[in-house]
């Protein structure tokens, strides 16, 4: 039997720092991080994973294609 | 690295895209992609055409059959891919330069002959790749970078002027209603007849930096505290003012 997990994916180097999921999150918890990507922006992650819900506001509002909640699915523990 | 779900669609060696930090162009794309997927269309069967400008770009990022065409002209070659080949269901996103300025005729008549398109037409209120002149939708009194003391002349309502031209399906959304934006974008896909989904999206660079929302994020708070839904009502009504309300919604289902 197989389960499926949601997590949530982020790709730095698309990360254009535009603010949109930071504004949108319905949680925000999502936030700017101190590092530099080769654009030079300061790409986002999210603060604190065990609030997320997975709702994929944030992969639907990233104009750059650069995070997105994606399904796995992995064999159950049970 | 680790790959977006979206990644199958889109021709990932072009990216990042051109589009500026706040432009609302890819956040459009990625609403389309989803609202393509949800629609369960064959996407062997399904065309992108676009015209020129920002929006225009559209074509070349998204990888599927695609065809970027001259100035204005998106909706003629659109036209010409469905009458040729039927089966094909065609989408032309463009920008409002291209659809309703220089292309401003093929689109009313398109919607008058009521042929089977869908049309994403972004509405970002100037002209952004040549420089941020005025165009037929900068609202009265906005400030570009030909109308500096704003704008004198009244802008187009694009959902009346589709509506009055006899489409079939019209809706207006902005770039923060993305779920309602996906549907929109699946209900137009699915309906047969002339579609359009006008998107009011932010151009921070030639738009929003003179009319005092110097961000894309400034416009995407602006569209979402001053946004009113009225789905159903006759588009007449709905053209869009500096600092006004922004009604939103789907005007038009003609079954």
């Amino acid at each position: 039997m197989k389960t499926e997990t949601k997590e949530v994916i982020i790709i730095p180097e698309r990360c254009k720092e535009c603010g949109f999921c930071i504004e949108f999150c319905p949680k925000h918890l999502i936030l700017a991080s101190a590092e530099i990507n080769s654009k030079g922006y300061h790409p986002v992650y999210i603060s604190d994973i065990s609030q997320c819900t997975r709702c994929d506001i944030c992969g639907m509002i990233c104009p750059d294609f650069a995070i997105s909640v994606v399904s796995k699915k992995e064999p159950s523990r049970v | 690295m680790k790959k977006h779900p979206l990644d199958d669609y889109l021709r990932v060696a072009r990216m990042p895209h051109i589009w500026c930090p706040g432009c609302g162009l890819g956040l459009v794309v990625n609403c389309f992609l989803r609202g393509l997927l949800r629609s369960q269309l064959n996407l062997d069967k399904v065309v992108i055409v676009s015209g020129i400008g920002c929006t225009g770009r559209a074509a070349g990022y998204i990888n599927l059959d695609s065809f970027h065409t001259t100035h204005g002209r998106a909706v003629p070659f659109a036209t010409g891919l469905k009458v040729a080949n039927p089966e094909l269901e065609v989408v032309v996103i463009s920008g409002d330069g291209d659809l309703v300025a220089i292309g401003g005729n093929h689109l009313i008549h398109a919607a008058r002959r009521n042929t089977d398109l869908t049309v994403l037409c972004v509405n970002n209120f100037v002209y952004g790749m040549t420089g941020g002149q005025m165009g037929p939708t900068t609202p009265l009194t906005a400030r570009t970078t030909t109308s500096r003391g704003g704008s004198v002349d009244r802008p187009f309502n694009i959902p009346h002027l589709a509506a009055a031209s006899g489409a079939a399906y019209v809706a207006r959304w902005t770039t923060a209603h993305v779920r309602r934006l996906e549907k929109a974008v699946t209900e137009a896909l699915l309906k047969k007849g002339f579609s359009l989904v006008e998107i009011v999206s932010p151009c921070p660079t030639y738009y929003g930096r003179m009319n005092k929302q110097v961000t894309g994020l400034d416009q995407m708070k602006y569209f979402r505290d001053n946004s009113v839904i009225k789905s159903g009502i006759d588009p007449k009504g709905v053209g869009i003012e500096v600092n006004g309300p922004i009604v939103v919604g789907k005007f038009i289902d003609r079954g």
